[in-house]
Parts: C-alpha cells; structure tokens; sequence
C-alpha cells in the first residue's frame, strides 16, 4: 500500500474515534459552552482557509487565475440561493469560460 | 410500517436525496486531487463526514502532505464530537447501539434529529437521514469517481473551479452573524499570509491552531455572561454591557 492509503485509512480511523468519543464524554462536559464554541469556531475557520488555499495558491505560491472567477461565480449563485449542486457546477463552468476567452489562465 | 412517512423521516429522506448527490462531486474532486478509486470509496464508506472528506482532499490537491491531510480532517471532524454527545443526551442509546449509531453521526443527521419535539420522531429522523445519506453518498461517490477517471487533465473540465465553489458552498450557510465572517475572513488572511513561508497542507494547519486558541480565549466570556442571569449580554459587544 501506497504512504497515501495508511494517511487515508488513518484519518478514517481517527474521525469515527473523534465521532465515538461524543458518546463517551460526561455530561459534565457537555454542559459546558467551550466545547461547542471551539468546534463551530474552528469549522469556520478551517472552511475558509480551504476556499482561500484552492482559489488564490500554487504551491508555495499566491497566484490569481480562473479559479478566482469560479470562486466569484459561486458566491453570486450562493447569493441567489442556488442548491449546493448548481453552485459546484457554476463554479467549474466559471472556470472553462474563463479559460475558453483567453481572460484568465 | 403504518407510521413509515412521519414528518421526521419525510425530512431525513429529503436531506438524504440533497446531500447524498453531492457525492457525485466529491468522488470526480478526489480523483482530480490524486487519490485513487479504492482511496476514495474509503473515505466516503469509513471517514464518512463531508466536510473532512472535503478537507483531506483539498490538501492533497495544493500539494500537501499525507500527515497534513490527515490532520486537517481530524480537525474539522470534531464538530462531530459535539453532536455525538448531543445524540447521546437527546436519544439515550443503549451501549450496542452507540457502534454504528457514532458512524451516522454527522451535520445532516443530527440537525434532522434536534428539530423534532417528540423522542420517537428524534430517533426517526436520525436513523433516516443517517442511513439514507449513508446510501446515497457512498453510490454517488463511486459514480464520481468513476466519471473523474475516464475526465484526464481536471483543469480542463474546471474542476479546480468546482472544488474552490465546493468549500465556499460548505461555508457560506455558516456566515449568517458577523461574527463568523469576521473569522472567515482573518482566516482566509492568515492562510495567504502563511502559504509563502510554509510548506503546502501547513497554512491551513497554522490557520485551524490560531481559530483554536481564539475561540477558547473568546469563550471564557460565555459563562461569566450567563452565570449573572443576563443572557442577553452575551449578543453584545463587550463595552456595551450593563452596569
């Protein structure tokens, strides 16, 4: 097996312990606000750097090409509350118009 | 079978359908990001939590790490720790139920779950929408990924545009207060900040760490709020608090 398929399986095996380790927690816990605060923060957070790693980065690199025209697509369609389907289709479509005219690489 | 469409599974089932679709467009995203089939079909059939799917890939794709993928995922899996123990305070499942019920828990199943009153109709939208999101998005994973197989160059198709939509299609219904966009945005900063001085997979690591230690530093104030029976000065901005 590949180094690639021991990460795969262990980031599996670690989110069903993360997923299990919810049933276990006192309910001391659970009461308390911080856990949930964390979590929401962090998803927040982790989401956005996503979107900024995919969109404006080449390697080590910042670059701006078509996938910041798919990304400004996709908020447009997000805006007009297109199902989430609609929008990962705009946003690919963003991206072959864009390099199909010549104005973005 | 009398009481088989119940309000609670009509929801489940529906969710099961929009959600479960999407998987097309993860299965054709991850082998775009360099995965293989049988890696694919594993994170959908055993990871099975979209958001970190969409994360281990996401990494590989900017040219990442096995070790960064991994722990970008486990990080934003742990949203699914809070729900476990919401699933668990609201269902009280016996310890042999707690296995597979741990597996199903995820945004969809539980938000289904916590918008019913009664304790049946509970039980009811969590095992649908579980289960049929679990169907769903693992047939429609293999489909993807197939498709994404017989694609070649994935720019050519723009599915590096699709996968830039696919993350702010995440966020966007997250950004619904100021708060979380003030956060989005100092991340997204953070991140470009970081990416030309780290390696790639490492700014998203630095990003979640900083979102981290922000959140327990800001959440100290959530007690001390609500301890003085004042609820409503946790909505305001610190200066503004009654005296």
């Amino acid at each position: 097996m590949s180094e690639l398929s021991w990460w795969v399986l262990a980031a599996c095996l670690s989110a069903y312990a993360i997923k299990l380790c919810g049933y276990f927690v006192p309910r001391k816990v659970l009461d308390s606000p911080i856990m949930s605060h964390v979590a929401s923060t962090l998803t927040v957070a982790l989401l956005a750097s996503l979107v900024t790693v995919n969109a404006f980065t080449s390697g080590q690199e910042l670059v701006i090409d078509a996938r910041v025209g798919a990304l400004g697509a996709a908020i447009i369609a997000l805006v007009f509350k297109a199902p989430y389907l609609v929008v990962v289709l705009v946003g690919a479509l963003a991206a072959i118009l864009l390099r199909a005219t010549g104005l973005a690489a | 079978m009398t009481k088989f469409l119940t309000p609670a599974t009509k929801m489940g089932l529906s969710i099961s359908i929009a959600t479960g679709l999407y998987g097309i467009s993860f299965g054709a995203l991850s082998i775009a990001a360099g995965l293989n089939l049988w890696q694919t079909v594993a994170l959908s059939a055993l990871m099975f939590t979209g958001g970190s799917q969409f994360a281990f890939i996401g990494v590989i794709s900017g040219g990442g790490a096995g070790s960064a993928a991994f722990s970008a995922a486990s990080l934003l899996g742990v949203r699914n720790a809070v729900y476990g123990m919401q699933i668990k305070q609201s269902l009280r499942p016996q310890g042999r139920q707690v296995p597979w019920m741990a597996q199903l828990t995820i945004d969809e199943s539980t938000a289904v779950s916590l918008g019913q009153a009664h304790m049946d109709e509970k039980r009811r939208g969590f095992i649908t929408a579980g289960t049929g999101i679990y169907i769903l998005w693992n047939l429609f994973t293999v489909l993807g990924a197939l498709l994404g197989e017989q694609m070649g160059d994935p720019a050519v198709w723009g599915l590096d545009g699709a996968a830039v939509a696919a993350f702010i299609g995440l966020l966007w219904p997250r950004l619904k207060s100021v708060q979380p966009v003030m956060i989005a945005l100092a991340a997204a900063v953070l991140t470009a900040l970081a990416v030309p001085v780290s390696a790639p997979g490492m700014p998203i690591l630095i990003t979640a760490v900083c979102a981290a230690i922000f959140a327990v530093f800001t959440s100290g104030k959530v007690p001390n709020a609500t301890e003085h029976g004042r609820l409503r000065s946790v909505e305001q901005e610190p200066g503004q608090e009654e005296q």
